[in-house]
Protein backbone atom coordinates (compact mmCIF):
# COMPACT_ATOMS: atom_id res chain seq x y z
CA UNK A 1 0.00 0.00 0.00
CA UNK A 2 1.19 3.23 -1.00
CA UNK A 3 0.41 5.34 2.37
CA UNK A 4 -0.37 3.92 5.94
CA UNK A 5 -3.89 3.36 6.74
CA UNK A 6 -4.86 5.83 9.86
CA UNK A 7 -4.49 3.62 13.43
CA UNK A 8 -7.73 3.24 14.02
CA UNK A 9 -8.71 1.58 10.70
CA UNK A 10 -5.94 -0.90 11.40
CA UNK A 11 -7.52 -1.19 14.68
CA UNK A 12 -11.22 -1.53 13.29
CA UNK A 13 -9.71 -3.99 10.46
CA UNK A 14 -7.08 -6.20 12.94
CA UNK A 15 -6.06 -9.09 11.77
CA UNK A 16 -8.39 -11.63 13.36
CA UNK A 17 -11.45 -9.55 12.08
CA UNK A 18 -10.27 -9.85 8.48
CA UNK A 19 -9.55 -13.72 8.58
CA UNK A 20 -13.11 -14.20 9.93
CA UNK A 21 -14.82 -12.26 7.89
CA UNK A 22 -13.36 -14.00 4.85
CA UNK A 23 -13.63 -17.40 6.09
CA UNK A 24 -15.90 -17.77 8.96
CA UNK A 25 -15.75 -20.96 11.14
CA UNK A 26 -18.98 -21.17 11.79
CA UNK A 27 -21.05 -19.66 9.26
CA UNK A 28 -23.93 -22.44 8.54
CA UNK A 29 -26.99 -23.41 9.65
CA UNK A 30 -27.01 -25.78 12.05
CA UNK A 31 -29.43 -28.94 10.98
CA UNK A 32 -30.03 -29.48 14.36
CA UNK A 33 -31.09 -26.69 16.47
CA UNK A 34 -33.12 -25.74 19.86
CA UNK A 35 -33.57 -21.96 19.11
CA UNK A 36 -33.05 -19.27 16.45
CA UNK A 37 -33.53 -15.99 15.96
CA UNK A 38 -33.10 -13.30 13.43
CA UNK A 39 -31.15 -9.76 14.40
CA UNK A 40 -31.88 -7.00 11.51
CA UNK A 41 -30.02 -3.78 11.05
CA UNK A 42 -32.79 -1.88 9.44
CA UNK A 43 -30.46 1.66 8.98
CA UNK A 44 -28.16 -0.58 7.26
CA UNK A 45 -30.02 -4.05 5.88
CA UNK A 46 -27.19 -5.95 7.64
CA UNK A 47 -29.37 -9.28 8.78
CA UNK A 48 -27.65 -12.23 10.91
CA UNK A 49 -29.64 -15.51 11.53
CA UNK A 50 -28.48 -17.25 14.58
CA UNK A 51 -29.01 -21.34 15.47
CA UNK A 52 -28.55 -22.68 18.78
CA UNK A 53 -28.14 -26.51 19.84
CA UNK A 54 -27.93 -27.03 23.61
CA UNK A 55 -26.85 -29.67 25.99
CA UNK A 56 -27.42 -30.33 29.78
CA UNK A 57 -28.71 -25.84 30.25
CA UNK A 58 -25.64 -24.98 28.24
CA UNK A 59 -24.86 -23.99 24.80
CA UNK A 60 -23.18 -26.47 22.88
CA UNK A 61 -23.11 -24.93 18.92
CA UNK A 62 -24.08 -21.73 17.52
CA UNK A 63 -24.37 -21.25 13.30
CA UNK A 64 -25.07 -18.47 11.81
CA UNK A 65 -25.86 -17.04 8.61
CA UNK A 66 -24.84 -13.19 8.10
CA UNK A 67 -25.17 -10.56 5.14
CA UNK A 68 -23.18 -7.66 6.04
CA UNK A 69 -20.18 -6.11 6.75
CA UNK A 70 -17.24 -7.84 7.68
CA UNK A 71 -17.66 -6.77 10.96
CA UNK A 72 -20.33 -8.07 11.75
CA UNK A 73 -19.87 -11.73 10.00
CA UNK A 74 -16.16 -11.65 11.99
CA UNK A 75 -18.16 -10.80 15.25
CA UNK A 76 -20.78 -13.67 14.89
CA UNK A 77 -18.40 -15.68 14.07
CA UNK A 78 -16.46 -15.11 17.31
CA UNK A 79 -19.61 -14.69 19.00
CA UNK A 80 -20.40 -18.55 17.71
CA UNK A 81 -17.12 -19.64 19.66
CA UNK A 82 -17.11 -16.81 22.71
CA UNK A 83 -20.76 -18.42 23.42
CA UNK A 84 -20.07 -22.09 23.16
CA UNK A 85 -20.10 -23.51 26.55
CA UNK A 86 -22.21 -20.58 28.34
CA UNK A 87 -25.53 -21.22 30.17
CA UNK A 88 -28.13 -18.95 28.86
CA UNK A 89 -27.29 -16.08 31.43
CA UNK A 90 -23.95 -16.35 30.91
CA UNK A 91 -24.13 -15.49 27.20
CA UNK A 92 -26.38 -13.06 27.51
CA UNK A 93 -23.98 -11.31 30.45
CA UNK A 94 -21.21 -11.79 28.04
CA UNK A 95 -22.82 -10.11 25.49
CA UNK A 96 -23.63 -7.32 27.50
CA UNK A 97 -19.86 -6.80 28.11
CA UNK A 98 -19.04 -7.27 24.63
CA UNK A 99 -21.46 -4.36 23.63
CA UNK A 100 -19.60 -2.27 26.53
CA UNK A 101 -16.33 -3.29 24.63
CA UNK A 102 -17.42 -2.02 20.92
CA UNK A 103 -18.75 0.69 22.61
CA UNK A 104 -15.62 2.45 25.03
CA UNK A 105 -13.22 -0.08 23.53
CA UNK A 106 -12.59 -1.15 26.98
CA UNK A 107 -13.73 -4.44 29.35
CA UNK A 108 -12.34 -6.58 31.90
CA UNK A 109 -11.87 -10.31 31.44
CA UNK A 110 -9.59 -13.16 29.90
CA UNK A 111 -13.12 -14.44 28.98
CA UNK A 112 -12.92 -11.22 26.61
CA UNK A 113 -9.77 -11.92 25.09
CA UNK A 114 -10.67 -13.82 22.34
CA UNK A 115 -13.41 -10.91 21.44
CA UNK A 116 -10.55 -8.09 22.01
CA UNK A 117 -10.27 -7.90 18.37
CA UNK A 118 -13.90 -5.93 18.04
CA UNK A 119 -12.51 -3.39 20.67
CA UNK A 120 -11.30 -0.79 17.45
CA UNK A 121 -15.29 -0.39 16.48
CA UNK A 122 -15.26 2.02 19.24
CA UNK A 123 -13.47 4.56 17.42
CA UNK A 124 -16.48 4.43 14.71
CA UNK A 125 -19.76 4.68 16.04
CA UNK A 126 -21.51 4.09 13.12
CA UNK A 127 -20.34 0.71 13.43
CA UNK A 128 -20.86 -0.05 17.06
CA UNK A 129 -24.43 -1.73 15.81
CA UNK A 130 -22.20 -4.23 13.61
CA UNK A 131 -20.16 -5.65 16.38
CA UNK A 132 -23.34 -6.13 18.64
CA UNK A 133 -26.07 -7.44 15.97
CA UNK A 134 -24.86 -11.31 16.41
CA UNK A 135 -24.83 -11.18 20.41
CA UNK A 136 -28.67 -8.82 20.14
CA UNK A 137 -30.04 -11.72 17.74
CA UNK A 138 -28.49 -14.53 20.05
CA UNK A 139 -30.18 -12.74 22.84
CA UNK A 140 -33.55 -13.18 20.95
CA UNK A 141 -32.57 -17.13 20.51
CA UNK A 142 -32.22 -17.53 23.90
CA UNK A 143 -35.20 -15.41 25.25
CA UNK A 144 -37.28 -17.42 22.68
CA UNK A 145 -36.00 -20.77 23.61
CA UNK A 146 -36.52 -20.07 27.11
CA UNK A 147 -40.13 -19.32 26.78
CA UNK A 148 -40.69 -22.80 25.12
CA UNK A 149 -38.65 -24.65 27.62
CA UNK A 150 -40.99 -26.84 30.31
CA UNK B 1 -21.31 24.34 -21.89
CA UNK B 2 -19.46 23.53 -18.63
CA UNK B 3 -16.28 25.53 -19.13
CA UNK B 4 -17.98 27.90 -17.86
CA UNK B 5 -18.71 25.60 -14.63
CA UNK B 6 -15.35 24.68 -15.16
CA UNK B 7 -13.14 27.75 -15.42
CA UNK B 8 -15.62 29.01 -11.89
CA UNK B 9 -15.22 25.86 -10.34
CA UNK B 10 -13.19 27.26 -7.87
CA UNK B 11 -14.31 30.33 -7.12
CA UNK B 12 -17.68 28.44 -6.83
CA UNK B 13 -16.34 25.63 -4.35
CA UNK B 14 -15.81 29.30 -2.24
CA UNK B 15 -19.23 29.91 -2.22
CA UNK B 16 -19.84 26.46 0.11
CA UNK B 17 -17.88 27.13 3.54
CA UNK B 18 -18.02 23.75 4.38
CA UNK B 19 -15.95 22.44 1.66
CA UNK B 20 -13.05 23.90 3.00
CA UNK B 21 -13.26 21.36 6.24
CA UNK B 22 -11.07 18.82 6.71
CA UNK B 23 -11.98 15.24 7.96
CA UNK B 24 -9.82 12.86 9.47
CA UNK B 25 -7.05 15.36 8.55
CA UNK B 26 -7.49 15.30 5.10
CA UNK B 27 -9.16 17.90 2.63
CA UNK B 28 -13.36 16.84 2.39
CA UNK B 29 -14.33 14.94 -0.34
CA UNK B 30 -18.32 15.23 -0.83
CA UNK B 31 -19.86 12.53 -2.70
CA UNK B 32 -23.16 12.26 -0.86
CA UNK B 33 -24.81 14.85 -1.99
CA UNK B 34 -28.28 13.27 -3.13
CA UNK B 35 -28.75 12.25 0.70
CA UNK B 36 -28.24 15.71 1.50
CA UNK B 37 -26.23 18.58 -0.23
CA UNK B 38 -24.18 21.33 1.21
CA UNK B 39 -25.40 25.01 1.53
CA UNK B 40 -23.85 27.90 -0.64
CA UNK B 41 -23.16 31.48 1.88
CA UNK B 42 -26.11 33.02 0.20
CA UNK B 43 -28.56 30.45 2.02
CA UNK B 44 -26.79 30.49 5.29
CA UNK B 45 -26.94 34.37 5.12
CA UNK B 46 -30.25 34.98 3.89
CA UNK B 47 -31.78 32.54 7.20
CA UNK B 48 -29.42 34.19 9.65
CA UNK B 49 -30.52 37.90 8.37
CA UNK B 50 -33.33 36.76 8.62
CA UNK B 51 -33.55 36.07 11.70
CA UNK B 52 -31.50 38.99 12.77
CA UNK B 53 -33.57 41.72 11.18
CA UNK B 54 -36.62 41.11 9.91
CA UNK B 55 -37.99 37.68 11.77
CA UNK B 56 -41.90 37.44 13.32
CA UNK B 57 -44.16 34.76 12.74
CA UNK B 58 -46.52 34.84 8.92
CA UNK B 59 -50.16 35.94 7.86
CA UNK B 60 -51.43 37.27 11.01
CA UNK B 61 -49.87 39.95 12.63
CA UNK B 62 -50.45 43.68 11.72
CA UNK B 63 -47.01 44.93 12.16
CA UNK B 64 -44.20 45.78 10.32
CA UNK B 65 -42.14 42.71 11.46
CA UNK B 66 -44.79 40.13 10.31
CA UNK B 67 -45.60 41.95 7.11
CA UNK B 68 -41.67 42.05 6.53
CA UNK B 69 -41.55 37.84 7.23
CA UNK B 70 -44.86 37.22 5.36
CA UNK B 71 -43.42 39.17 2.33
CA UNK B 72 -40.12 36.89 2.47
CA UNK B 73 -41.88 33.95 3.02
CA UNK B 74 -44.48 34.09 -0.05
CA UNK B 75 -41.43 35.52 -2.47
CA UNK B 76 -40.71 31.98 -1.94
CA UNK B 77 -43.79 30.94 -3.33
CA UNK B 78 -42.69 32.46 -6.50
CA UNK B 79 -39.33 31.89 -6.90
CA UNK B 80 -40.61 28.30 -6.66
CA UNK B 81 -43.34 28.82 -9.25
CA UNK B 82 -40.44 30.06 -11.57
CA UNK B 83 -38.07 27.83 -10.90
CA UNK B 84 -40.95 24.80 -12.09
CA UNK B 85 -42.86 26.72 -14.53
CA UNK B 86 -45.86 26.53 -12.37
CA UNK B 87 -49.03 28.37 -14.04
CA UNK B 88 -49.93 29.84 -10.53
CA UNK B 89 -48.23 30.61 -7.76
CA UNK B 90 -50.82 29.30 -5.26
CA UNK B 91 -50.21 26.06 -6.99
CA UNK B 92 -47.04 25.97 -4.53
CA UNK B 93 -47.43 24.37 -0.88
CA UNK B 94 -44.99 24.04 1.20
CA UNK B 95 -44.72 21.13 2.93
CA UNK B 96 -41.47 19.96 5.21
CA UNK B 97 -39.75 17.94 2.73
CA UNK B 98 -40.73 15.39 -0.25
CA UNK B 99 -41.76 12.70 1.94
CA UNK B 100 -44.10 15.13 3.50
CA UNK B 101 -45.85 16.40 0.10
CA UNK B 102 -46.39 12.70 -1.29
CA UNK B 103 -48.12 11.82 2.20
CA UNK B 104 -50.28 14.77 1.44
CA UNK B 105 -50.92 13.58 -1.38
CA UNK B 106 -51.55 10.32 -0.42
CA UNK B 107 -53.60 11.38 2.38
CA UNK B 108 -55.44 14.26 0.82
CA UNK B 109 -55.52 12.98 -3.04
CA UNK B 110 -55.89 9.53 -2.49
CA UNK B 111 -58.48 8.79 0.59
CA UNK B 112 -60.32 12.68 -0.48
CA UNK B 113 -60.27 11.96 -4.51
CA UNK B 114 -59.78 8.18 -5.46
CA UNK B 115 -61.95 5.24 -4.94
CA UNK B 116 -61.57 1.80 -4.19
CA UNK B 117 -61.23 -0.33 -6.89
CA UNK B 118 -58.68 2.28 -8.49
CA UNK B 119 -54.96 1.70 -8.36
CA UNK B 120 -51.90 3.81 -7.79
CA UNK B 121 -48.90 2.82 -9.99
CA UNK B 122 -45.32 3.09 -8.72
CA UNK B 123 -42.03 1.88 -10.28
CA UNK B 124 -39.57 -0.59 -8.94
CA UNK B 125 -36.80 1.94 -8.61
CA UNK B 126 -38.13 3.84 -5.88
CA UNK B 127 -37.07 5.24 -2.30
CA UNK B 128 -39.19 4.41 0.39
CA UNK B 129 -41.03 7.55 0.66
CA UNK B 130 -43.03 6.75 -2.58
CA UNK B 131 -43.55 3.14 -1.52
CA UNK B 132 -44.98 3.28 2.13
CA UNK B 133 -47.24 5.86 1.93
CA UNK B 134 -49.43 4.17 -0.85
CA UNK B 135 -49.01 0.71 0.59
CA UNK B 136 -50.40 2.96 3.68
CA UNK B 137 -53.74 3.94 1.26
CA UNK B 138 -53.94 0.52 -0.06
CA UNK B 139 -54.05 -1.11 3.14
CA UNK B 140 -56.81 1.69 4.22
CA UNK B 141 -58.95 2.36 1.56
CA UNK B 142 -58.58 -0.59 -0.50
CA UNK B 143 -56.51 0.81 -3.64
CA UNK B 144 -54.94 -1.11 -5.34
CA UNK B 145 -51.08 -0.44 -5.33
CA UNK B 146 -49.32 -1.89 -8.38
CA UNK B 147 -45.65 -1.77 -9.31
CA UNK B 148 -44.32 -1.03 -12.89
CA UNK B 149 -41.49 -2.97 -13.35
CA UNK B 150 -37.76 -1.87 -14.27
CA UNK B 151 -35.01 -3.41 -17.14
CA UNK B 152 -32.12 -4.85 -16.66
CA UNK B 153 -30.75 -1.78 -17.53
CA UNK B 154 -32.33 0.41 -14.66
CA UNK B 155 -34.95 1.96 -16.94
CA UNK B 156 -38.27 2.08 -16.39
CA UNK B 157 -40.24 -0.42 -18.45
CA UNK B 158 -42.78 1.78 -20.31
CA UNK B 159 -44.37 -1.30 -21.95
CA UNK B 160 -45.22 -2.85 -18.88
CA UNK B 161 -45.85 0.55 -17.47
CA UNK B 162 -48.79 0.45 -20.21
CA UNK B 163 -49.94 -2.76 -19.65
CA UNK B 164 -50.40 -1.72 -16.33
CA UNK B 165 -52.53 1.09 -17.24
CA UNK B 166 -55.02 -0.45 -19.82
CA UNK B 167 -57.65 -1.46 -17.74
CA UNK B 168 -58.53 1.87 -17.18
CA UNK B 169 -58.41 1.54 -13.22
CA UNK B 170 -55.31 3.66 -12.54
CA UNK B 171 -56.03 6.93 -10.64
CA UNK B 172 -52.67 8.22 -10.46
CA UNK B 173 -48.79 7.13 -11.48
CA UNK B 174 -46.12 8.40 -8.44
CA UNK B 175 -42.74 7.34 -10.12
CA UNK B 176 -39.18 9.11 -9.24
CA UNK B 177 -38.09 11.60 -12.22
CA UNK B 178 -34.44 10.16 -11.32
CA UNK B 179 -33.50 7.30 -9.49
CA UNK B 180 -31.83 8.13 -5.85
CA UNK B 181 -29.44 4.59 -6.72
CA UNK B 182 -29.43 4.03 -10.45
CA UNK B 183 -29.02 7.66 -11.85
CA UNK B 184 -31.52 7.35 -14.12
CA UNK B 185 -33.92 9.57 -15.56
CA UNK B 186 -37.25 8.54 -15.95
CA UNK B 187 -39.10 9.94 -19.07
CA UNK B 188 -41.12 11.54 -17.05
CA UNK B 189 -43.07 13.65 -20.30
CA UNK B 190 -43.77 10.01 -21.86
CA UNK B 191 -44.89 8.75 -18.62
CA UNK B 192 -47.31 11.23 -18.10
CA UNK B 193 -48.56 11.54 -21.96
CA UNK B 194 -49.21 7.25 -21.37
CA UNK B 195 -50.73 7.70 -17.70
CA UNK B 196 -53.20 10.45 -19.10
CA UNK B 197 -54.04 8.41 -22.26
CA UNK B 198 -55.45 6.32 -19.42
CA UNK B 199 -57.39 8.47 -17.45
CA UNK B 200 -54.45 8.28 -14.82
CA UNK B 201 -52.99 11.11 -13.04
CA UNK B 202 -49.07 11.45 -12.92
CA UNK B 203 -47.09 12.32 -9.98
CA UNK B 204 -43.77 12.73 -10.41
CA UNK B 205 -40.84 13.18 -7.43
CA UNK B 206 -38.50 15.68 -8.03
CA UNK B 207 -36.34 14.90 -5.02
CA UNK B 208 -33.48 14.03 -7.19
CA UNK B 209 -33.87 15.16 -10.64
CA UNK B 210 -34.48 18.97 -9.61
CA UNK B 211 -30.54 19.20 -8.63
CA UNK B 212 -29.40 18.69 -11.77
CA UNK B 213 -31.65 20.03 -14.53
CA UNK B 214 -34.05 22.35 -15.02
CA UNK B 215 -37.79 21.07 -14.20
CA UNK B 216 -40.89 22.62 -16.63
CA UNK B 217 -44.05 21.02 -14.55
CA UNK B 218 -46.06 22.23 -18.06
CA UNK B 219 -43.95 20.53 -20.45
CA UNK B 220 -43.85 17.53 -18.63
CA UNK B 221 -47.87 17.70 -18.44
CA UNK B 222 -47.56 16.79 -15.07
CA UNK B 223 -50.12 16.52 -12.44
CA UNK B 224 -48.13 16.99 -9.10
CA UNK B 225 -44.05 17.44 -8.66
CA UNK B 226 -42.62 16.76 -5.41
CA UNK B 227 -38.96 17.98 -4.09
CA UNK B 228 -37.15 18.81 -1.29
CA UNK B 229 -35.19 21.91 -0.57
CA UNK B 230 -32.14 20.66 1.91
CA UNK B 231 -30.98 18.61 -1.68
CA UNK B 232 -31.59 21.94 -3.89
CA UNK B 233 -28.64 23.74 -1.54
CA UNK B 234 -31.34 24.87 0.98
CA UNK B 235 -32.04 23.52 4.40
CA UNK B 236 -34.10 20.98 6.24
CA UNK B 237 -37.14 20.94 6.83
CA UNK B 238 -39.14 22.75 3.53
CA UNK B 239 -40.06 20.70 0.59
CA UNK B 240 -42.70 21.76 -1.79
CA UNK B 241 -45.70 20.08 -3.92
CA UNK B 242 -46.93 21.29 -6.80
CA UNK B 243 -50.36 20.53 -8.25
CA UNK B 244 -52.55 21.76 -10.32
CA UNK B 245 -55.31 24.13 -9.37
CA UNK B 246 -58.53 22.29 -9.80
CA UNK B 247 -56.49 18.98 -8.07
CA UNK B 248 -55.96 21.05 -4.78
CA UNK B 249 -59.45 22.57 -4.79
CA UNK B 250 -60.77 19.54 -4.94
CA UNK B 251 -58.74 17.96 -2.41
CA UNK B 252 -59.57 18.06 1.16
CA UNK B 253 -57.13 18.87 3.78
CA UNK B 254 -53.74 17.34 5.11
CA UNK B 255 -53.27 18.55 8.49
CA UNK B 256 -55.61 20.54 10.69
CA UNK B 257 -54.94 23.59 12.62
CA UNK B 258 -54.12 27.26 12.32
CA UNK B 259 -53.55 29.30 8.84
CA UNK B 260 -55.74 26.63 6.73
CA UNK B 261 -58.68 28.07 7.88
CA UNK B 262 -61.23 30.36 6.81
CA UNK B 263 -63.60 30.58 9.79
CA UNK B 264 -63.75 28.12 13.04
CA UNK B 265 -67.09 27.44 14.71
CA UNK B 266 -67.59 24.08 17.31
CA UNK B 267 -69.75 23.23 14.75
CA UNK B 268 -67.59 23.52 11.39
CA UNK B 269 -64.81 24.69 10.13
CA UNK B 270 -65.16 26.45 6.36
CA UNK B 271 -61.25 26.14 4.72
CA UNK B 272 -59.06 28.47 3.13
CA UNK B 273 -58.10 28.73 -0.52
CA UNK B 274 -55.15 27.04 -1.99
CA UNK B 275 -52.39 27.27 -1.00
CA UNK B 276 -53.15 27.86 2.65
CA UNK B 277 -55.34 24.88 2.91
CA UNK B 278 -52.83 22.60 3.33
CA UNK B 279 -50.11 24.23 5.20
CA UNK B 280 -51.49 24.21 8.85
CA UNK B 281 -49.65 25.64 11.47
CA UNK B 282 -46.64 28.26 11.59
CA UNK B 283 -44.64 26.96 8.21
CA UNK B 284 -40.87 26.75 7.98
CA UNK B 285 -40.73 30.53 7.57
CA UNK B 286 -37.15 30.56 7.96
CA UNK B 287 -36.11 27.93 5.70
CA UNK B 288 -38.42 28.92 3.09
CA UNK B 289 -36.61 32.35 2.75
CA UNK B 290 -33.21 30.00 2.61
CA UNK B 291 -34.95 28.17 0.13
CA UNK B 292 -35.50 31.32 -2.04
CA UNK B 293 -31.90 32.03 -1.56
CA UNK B 294 -31.20 28.32 -2.99
CA UNK B 295 -33.03 28.93 -6.09
CA UNK B 296 -31.43 32.14 -7.06
CA UNK B 297 -28.02 30.57 -6.68
CA UNK B 298 -28.57 27.51 -8.50
CA UNK B 299 -30.29 29.45 -10.99
CA UNK B 300 -27.74 31.84 -11.12
CA UNK B 301 -25.19 29.15 -12.00
CA UNK B 302 -27.35 28.09 -14.39
CA UNK B 303 -29.35 24.28 -14.89
CA UNK B 304 -27.66 24.08 -18.27
CA UNK B 305 -24.12 24.46 -16.61
CA UNK B 306 -24.81 22.22 -13.99
CA UNK B 307 -26.06 19.42 -15.85
CA UNK B 308 -23.15 19.66 -18.63
CA UNK B 309 -20.41 19.73 -15.09
CA UNK B 310 -21.94 17.20 -13.55
CA UNK B 311 -22.66 14.93 -17.01
CA UNK B 312 -18.97 15.33 -17.40
CA UNK B 313 -18.72 14.42 -14.06
CA UNK B 314 -20.49 11.02 -14.22
CA UNK B 315 -18.79 9.68 -17.73
CA UNK B 316 -15.66 10.04 -15.82
CA UNK B 317 -16.53 8.32 -12.95
CA UNK B 318 -18.48 5.99 -14.61
CA UNK B 319 -14.83 5.21 -16.90
CA UNK B 320 -12.87 5.50 -13.70
CA UNK B 321 -14.90 2.67 -11.56
CA UNK B 322 -15.14 0.44 -14.64
CA UNK B 323 -11.38 0.56 -15.00
CA UNK B 324 -11.02 -1.26 -11.04
CA UNK B 325 -11.06 -4.95 -11.22
CA UNK B 326 -13.65 -6.48 -8.69
CA UNK B 327 -16.10 -2.82 -9.03
CA UNK B 328 -19.60 -3.21 -10.68
CA UNK B 329 -21.47 0.00 -10.85
CA UNK B 330 -25.40 -0.79 -10.84
CA UNK B 331 -27.47 0.36 -13.92
CA UNK B 332 -26.77 1.28 -17.21
CA UNK B 333 -29.51 4.00 -18.17
CA UNK B 334 -29.06 5.86 -21.26
CA UNK B 335 -30.59 8.87 -19.34
CA UNK B 336 -28.88 9.43 -15.99
CA UNK B 337 -27.76 11.74 -13.67
CA UNK B 338 -24.91 12.02 -10.86
CA UNK B 339 -25.59 9.03 -8.97
CA UNK B 340 -23.49 6.42 -9.26
CA UNK B 341 -23.72 3.45 -6.77
CA UNK B 342 -21.47 0.11 -7.07
CA UNK B 343 -20.25 -3.07 -5.28
CA UNK B 344 -17.27 -4.54 -5.15
CA UNK B 345 -16.35 -8.06 -4.89
CA UNK B 346 -13.84 -7.86 -2.31
CA UNK B 347 -15.46 -5.48 0.57
CA UNK B 348 -19.30 -5.01 1.68
CA UNK B 349 -20.66 -1.35 0.79
CA UNK B 350 -20.34 -0.59 4.67
CA UNK B 351 -16.93 -1.51 5.02
CA UNK B 352 -16.17 0.04 1.64
CA UNK B 353 -17.58 3.91 3.41
CA UNK B 354 -15.82 3.58 6.30
CA UNK B 355 -12.78 2.55 4.37
CA UNK B 356 -13.15 5.50 2.09
CA UNK B 357 -14.24 8.38 5.00
CA UNK B 358 -11.01 7.57 6.75
CA UNK B 359 -9.67 9.09 3.24
CA UNK B 360 -11.95 12.28 3.83
CA UNK B 361 -14.15 10.74 1.00
CA UNK B 362 -17.73 10.96 1.97
CA UNK B 363 -20.15 8.27 0.66
CA UNK B 364 -23.46 6.66 1.31
CA UNK B 365 -23.66 3.08 2.15
CA UNK B 366 -26.20 1.01 2.87
CA UNK B 367 -30.23 0.40 0.69
CA UNK B 368 -30.44 3.79 0.36
CA UNK B 369 -34.02 3.69 1.60
CA UNK B 370 -34.92 1.58 -2.13
CA UNK B 371 -34.91 -2.23 0.02
CA UNK B 372 -37.13 -3.65 -3.00
CA UNK B 373 -34.89 -1.97 -5.62
CA UNK B 374 -32.14 -3.78 -3.96
CA UNK B 375 -34.14 -6.89 -4.09
CA UNK B 376 -34.43 -6.47 -7.97
CA UNK B 377 -31.03 -5.74 -8.26
CA UNK B 378 -29.78 -9.05 -6.05
CA UNK B 379 -27.76 -6.78 -3.88
CA UNK B 380 -28.36 -5.97 -0.30
CA UNK B 381 -26.80 -2.95 -0.29
CA UNK B 382 -24.11 -0.50 -2.62
CA UNK B 383 -21.84 2.63 -2.03
CA UNK B 384 -23.32 5.75 -3.97
CA UNK B 385 -20.80 8.41 -4.61
CA UNK B 386 -23.44 11.16 -5.68
CA UNK B 387 -22.28 14.63 -7.43
CA UNK B 388 -23.06 18.57 -7.11
CA UNK B 389 -22.03 21.74 -8.96
CA UNK B 390 -19.56 21.58 -6.36
CA UNK B 391 -17.88 18.38 -7.15
CA UNK B 392 -14.27 18.31 -9.37
CA UNK B 393 -12.81 16.17 -11.22
CA UNK B 394 -9.91 15.64 -9.16
CA UNK B 395 -12.44 14.45 -6.56
CA UNK B 396 -13.30 11.42 -9.02
CA UNK B 397 -9.93 10.87 -8.86
CA UNK B 398 -9.47 10.80 -5.18
CA UNK B 399 -12.59 8.21 -5.14
CA UNK B 400 -11.19 6.19 -7.55
CA UNK B 401 -7.98 5.92 -6.05
CA UNK B 402 -9.71 5.41 -2.94
CA UNK B 403 -11.72 2.66 -4.02
CA UNK B 404 -8.17 1.10 -5.06
CA UNK B 405 -6.94 1.25 -1.52
CA UNK B 406 -10.37 -0.57 -0.30
CA UNK B 407 -9.46 -3.50 -3.02
CA UNK B 408 -5.63 -3.77 -1.47
CA UNK B 409 -7.06 -3.72 1.99
CA UNK B 410 -9.46 -6.29 1.29
CA UNK B 411 -9.05 -8.43 -1.84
Amino acid sequence: MTETLPADLTDLYERTILERSRRPRHASRLACFDAHARGDNPMCGDRVDVWVRREAGRIAEIGFEARGCAISIAAADLMAEAAAGLDGAGAMALGERVAELARTGEGEGADLDPLRPLAGVHAFPSRVGCATLAWRALRAALEGSLEVEP
Amino acid sequence: MNVVVAQDLARLREDFPILAEKVHGRPLVFLDSAASAQKPRVVIEAMVEAMEHRYANVHRGLHWMSERATEAYETTRDAVAGLINAPDRHEIVFTRNSTEAINLVAHSYGRGVLRPGQAVVISAMEHHSNIVPWQMLRDERGIELRVAPITDAGELDLAALESLLADGRVGLVSVTHMSNVLGTYVPAARVASLAHRYGAKVLLDGSQAIVHRAVDVQALDADFYVFTGHKLYGPTGIGVLWARRALLEAMPPFLGGGDMIASVTYERSTWADIPHKFEAGTPAIVEAIGLKAAIGYVRAVGYGAIAAHEAALTEHALASLAAIEGVSVLGRAQDRGGVVSFTMDCAHAHDIATLLDRQGIAVRAGHHCAEPLMHRLGVDSTARASFALYTTSEEIDVLAAGIRRVREFFA
